[in-house]
């Protein structure tokens, strides 16, 4: 507990929580008015990589995760690692409509329902 | 006399907030999931981003500025825990539970407007992922309110003060899966 609270106690003195909390409120007004630009890559950029920032932000600052002992990054990281493997393993299936040996039977039979009428 | 499982772990986190990150972890494979599904589906279906069109961009913004203020009271609430100061804690927990009842109300309002326009969850497979995600992110608000509400009795007593910061670090998770929620549903469209 003395090692939580010292950890706690060193996080107070470094981080400016108000700060922090003001960064984010700017960064969330930037990602709002990202897609008025009306060019996609800002809008992904402004929308998307703002978010990963917040997100860090919160992680670090907030959740003090850079000063909790290495395993509990580790841990979080793995499962972070898992999205991606279900990333990897599905999308193929779901965002493609055939492939070297197969097809989705469904989506060539709507494809080829209008040649038959 | 606090129990001694509360002290130590082989780990050198202590056990109530390595049991916290556990949690955490098992949160990221359920929303992790479900948005990397989201995720795959919108790159495949450009029609998600016309039905994304009719979700308001002001309404989820206003929602995050009030997890994002939340989140605040909930690391000054840890912070006043670890200066002892239980009482100030509360109120501080106290305040973040104000917050979550705010998103709720407004996510409510929300709901309620999109439903009377004919936008229900059986309408398309984006509203069904629109539904699934916010729902299931409003009730871990609402988890997250209740254990806040408990905590908050006994730190204003000055008991379990570390209870604090388990909380804390739950609820600025939650806080997390709503900075990737918004620009996911709201801003791609």
């Amino acid at each position: 507990m003395s090692e939580h609270v010292e950890h706690a106690e060193h996080a107070e003195h470094e981080v400016n929580y108000v700060k922090v909390w003001a960064i984010l409120l700017c960064l969330l007004v930037v990602s709002i008015l990202g897609p008025f630009v009306g060019i996609k890559m800002v809008t992904l950029i402004t929308a998307f990589g703002i978010a990963i920032i917040k997100a860090y932000m919160v992680a670090k600052n907030f959740m003090h995760l850079n000063i909790e002992p290495r395993y509990a990054i580790y841990l979080l990281l793995t499962m972070l690692v898992f999205m991606l493997l279900l990333f990897a393993g599905s999308s193929p299936d779901i965002m493609k409509h055939q492939g070297r040996n197969w097809v989705k039977p469904l989506v060539h039979s709507q494809a080829e329902a209008p040649a038959h009428h | 006399m606090r129990p001694i499982a509360t002290t130590r772990t082989a780990a050198g986190i202590p056990t109530g907030r390595l049991a916290v990150w556990w949690v955490l972890a098992s949160e990221i494979v359920i929303f992790g999931g479900l948005l990397v599904s989201y995720i795959m589906h919108r790159i495949a279906r450009p029609e998600f981003g016309a039905h994304a069109a009719h979700t308001n961009v002001w309404i989820g913004g206003f929602n995050t500025f009030v997890l994002l203020t939340s989140s605040l009271s909930a690391v000054l609430a840890h912070k006043a825990a670890v200066g002892g100061d239980g009482p100030k804690a509360a109120k501080l927990l106290y305040a973040t539970c104000l917050g979550a009842a705010t998103f709720l109300a407004v996510k409510s309002v929300e709901w309620t407007i999109e439903i009377s326009h004919g936008y229900t969850i059986t309408e398309s497979a984006f509203w069904s992922f629109y539904y699934t995600a916010a729902g299931l992110h409003a009730l871990h608000v609402i988890a997250g309110a209740i254990i806040m509400l408990i905590v908050a009795e006994t730190a204003k007593r000055n008991l379990e003060l570390h209870r604090v910061e388990l909380i804390g670090i739950y609820w600025h998770f939650v806080d997390i899966v709503w900075i990737f929620l918004f620009p996911l549903l709201y801003i791609a469209k």
